[in-house]
């Protein structure tokens, strides 16, 4: 199936969180990554803090290694789900050539997480494509924060968790409490990955000095 | 009553359920696919996937002449396939409610083109709903039924991918009631259309659209909201919150029901507005029936919208003049990452040999659409499922494959054969066709999510059990062989997709026999449904001919002189690449 269904009902958080506008992540990667329960945990997290919450995906051919991407909305009450030029407050990249491709979508100020990770594209390889060059100096000249989310996850023991490493960098920048992350992720981690998922979200969040 | 963050598609399945509906059955196609495939999860309702939309819709007519509430779901393509029986059912009317969920996909992000569907509604006459949002999507789901039954017609529920596949939080009720199925009655004049009938029910027709003219007027499903009256912005679906973020300020005449319009209400909210506009998307639907009303549109005071693709804030920003947030100009000279064969995947060999034999492929819907991006660039068309084959018809009856002295060759998937390739090539046999064709079985109609279908034999409830194609002992799989002996194929080659050897053996004897019609049929499971990994193979005394690497695998790279290099992390072992060696340089041990 191309997504799944959120399991069971949201309750409404005893302790309500107050956003004075609506925010919105933009979480881009490759086919494959894992951004699709990245944004889950992210969506579930806010829904449980009280919030309007819409989750934007464009799959269809997510499966085939292209490049994906998930917008998730969060505020008192939200109204498009998409994400303009300008207009994200946070982006979480899970490769590089991606948060490149993402750069225009960022709002002036606001924050981007990189995964230091490049994935070469088909194209490189057998078209006349070139990777960019000094692809991680332009990231640090625009202020984003690179994170090698891959090797966090292997020395947490778990290396498919590169993305909830990501999911522990982004919650350093939302006002929502770690223990409510932490149940979002219980509830959408197979259960014998729970230990070490949130160990990589504990590390993603030190990575990122919180 | 419980909160719950659906997508649209969840939230159809959902209301649908609360209505009663018994019968829910389509053919997959993003973004429609996950309605069906939430619904079948769901207690007391009967799902299938039919062999075609065509199929499906007539299905949910008879389920639904049979009294139990029915629901019918496809893409917006698909409605041109069911279109034969949508245009008669209109006039026919339905016993218990009948509903069709028509999927859009403005900038087709995974689609041939971007048709609106609500034309077709117009078309036929019936009344179309189009959510906003999941909690619309799963009212308007919920409602739709009791609509189709009061006005004894089909009922179109529209949505946009902006709306299939966007997560929203709903207040789902959470109880179904189920209404009592009365006892069958023939009715002939009602469902026989012979002409007579047909006449008397277009009459019929006609009364219904006066009744739901006055009704658009009056349902809450359409609204104004009032509030700076300079501006009165007229749009639907997705549009409405995209107008919202855009001009939070503007007065709105937000409209649940697309067809048909509320003339009245139209008229009063152009009456209290300063200027009025219609904000939509891909086409002018709205626009070109709301001028023809004689209401007056004005074009938006700093340029027109787009007038294809989606429409965002941004573009309702930019035409009523405000200026757009600062931002990083985009990236520039990045490569490209489009979708791509998976790693083993079962078409990667059979297009690389029709490249190498510089085929003429006239192509279809599916994967193996990729075979025309490169690496390969191997397809000529692709216009709608099944035109590969009747298409390479066509182009042999037009003498290509003399004048280019190049084969032309139709290529077609498993699910899409069975969909709609079956009477293209009873086309081609019955008149004495020749050619060859290729029919790319990988076990399951990979593109929309490895669904079920006639070819795998694997029903939609099966699907939903995890029952796997590759080991089905109660399914009942297509015979391809044996169907194309039966059809009077000439020959009829049965190969394994993942042999080199042998792809290239069958693709050179069916086309050297150019007085024969051949199908070959190219066999092996999806990657998706086979995930077994084999050793890494090994590269030893590389010449750099660039030949693996041209197979367009994404675990294959090379470094800075030209060596392929390949990626542990993604490489499953498959051998592809080792049989595509002309030097037999890389091997594979173990």
């Amino acid at each position: 199936m191309a997504h799944s269904i959120m399991d069971g009902s949201i309750g409404i958080g005893e302790k309500r969180v107050e956003l004075d506008r609506t925010l919105t992540i933009l979480l881009v990667g490759v086919g494959g990554q894992g951004t699709i329960l990245a944004g889950n945990i992210l969506a579930m997290t806010a829904a449980e803090a009280g919030l309007d919450v819409k989750v934007s995906e464009i799959h269809g051919m997510s499966q085939r290694g292209g490049s994906v991407s998930t917008v998730i909305r969060v505020g008192e009450k939200v109204e498009s789900m998409v994400c303009d030029p300008g207009c994200a407050d946070i982006v979480v990249a899970f490769e590089i050539v991606e948060a490149l491709r993402a750069q225009q979508y960022l709002r002036e100020g606001g924050t981007m997480f990189v995964n230091d990770e490049e994935i070469v594209p088909v194209s490189v390889n057998v078209g006349n494509f070139r990777m960019p060059e000094k692809a991680a100096m332009h990231l640090d000249e625009i202020g984003a924060i690179r994170i090698d989310a891959g090797e966090i996850a292997r020395s947490a023991g778990s290396p498919r968790s590169t993305n909830v490493v990501l999911v522990g960098a982004l919650s350093t920048a939302l006002p929502f409490a770690v223990e409510k992350w932490e149940d979002a992720i219980r509830r959408r981690v197979p259960p014998k990955t729970v230990g070490a998922n949130l160990e990589a979200f504990a590390r993603g969040r030190a990575s990122v000095g919180a | 009553m419980s909160k719950q963050l659906l997508s649209g598609n969840e939230a159809i399945a959902q209301g649908a359920w609360e209505a009663g509906v018994k019968v829910g059955v389509g053919y997959p196609g993003t973004p429609s696919t996950e309605a069906l495939e939430t619904l079948v999860a769901k207690d007391g309702v009967y799902c299938e996937w039919s062999p075609n939309e065509k199929v499906a819709l007539e299905m949910g007519i008879g389920s639904s002449l049979g009294g139990v509430r029915s629901l019918v779901a496809m893409k917006h393509v698909g409605v041109n396939v069911a279109a034969d029986p949508f245009m008669s059912v209109s006039n026919t009317g339905v016993n218990a409610g009948l509903v069709l969920l028509a999927a859009d996909d403005p900038s087709c992000y995974s689609s041939q083109n971007e048709q609106d569907s609500r034309n077709y509604a117009a078309f036929a006459r019936i009344p179309c709903l189009d959510p906003s949002d999941s909690q619309e999507a799963y009212e308007m789901a919920r409602a739709a039924f009791g609509i189709s039954e009061r006005f004894d017609t089909i009922v179109m529920l529209r949505e946009t991918m902006r709306i299939a596949h966007t997560r929203t939080m709903v207040e789902v009720f959470g109880e179904r009631t189920v209404p009592a199925q009365p006892p069958y009655e023939s009715h002939p004049e009602k469902y026989v259309m012979m002409p007579a009938n047909a006449v008397s029910r277009t009459l019929a027709a006609n009364d219904r659209e006066d009744a739901l003219l006055a009704w658009a007027d009056e349902t809450p499903l359409n609204r104004i909201e009032l509030r700076d009256r300079t501006v009165g912005i007229i749009c639907a679906g997705a549009l409405y919150t995209h107008v919202r973020e855009a001009l939070p300020e503007a007065s709105v005449l937000k409209l649940g029901v697309t067809w048909p319009l509320p003339s009245g209400r139209i008229a009063e909210f152009a009456r209290e507005v300063d200027a009025l506009y219609v904000v939509e998307e891909a086409c002018t639907y709205l626009e070109t029936r709301i001028r023809a009303l004689g209401m007056p549109v004005q074009d938006p005071p700093a340029g027109r919208l787009p007038r294809s693709g989606e429409v965002t804030p941004a573009h309702i920003r930019t035409a009523f003049g405000i200026e757009d947030p600062s931002h990083l100009p985009p990236a520039e000279g990045l490569p490209p990452r489009p979708p791509a064969f998976c790693t083993g995947c079962p078409h990667r060999l059979v297009y690389c040999e029709l490249r190498r034999i510089k085929a003429i492929v006239t192509g279809d819907i599916g994967c193996y659409t990729l075979g025309a991006v490169a690496p390969y660039r191997s397809v000529d068309s692709v216009i709608d499922m099944g035109a590969s084959l009747s298409m390479a018809h066509g182009m042999e009856l037009a003498g290509v494959s003399g004048q280019t002295g190049r084969p032309v060759i139709g290529v077609i998937g498993d699910s899409t054969f069975a969909h709609s390739g079956i009477t293209s090539l009873l086309g081609t046999v019955y008149n004495g066709g020749t050619g060859t064709l290729c029919i790319l079985d990988n076990r399951t109609t990979a593109m929309t999510g490895t669904q079920g279908n006639p070819v795998n034999g694997v029903t939609l409830a099966q699907q939903a059990a995890r029952v796997s194609p590759l080991d089905n002992p109660s399914g009942k799989p297509l015979d391809l062989v044996r169907l194309c002996e039966a059809i009077g194929v000439d020959e009829v080659e049965l190969v394994d997709a993942q042999d080199l050897k042998a792809i290239r053996a069958a693709l050179k004897s069916a086309v050297n026999h150019t007085d024969k019609l051949s199908v070959i049929i190219f066999k092996a499971p999806c990657r998706l449904l086979d995930r077994s990994k084999r050793p890494m193979p090994v590269i030893r005394d590389c010449r750099r001919c660039g030949t693996c690497v041209n197979i367009g695998c994404p675990a294959l790279g090379k470094d800075e002189t030209g060596h392929p290099v390949i990626d542990p992390a993604q490489c499953i072992g498959c051998g592809q690449c080792a049989q595509s060696c002309p030097f037999g340089c890389i091997t594979q041990e173990g």
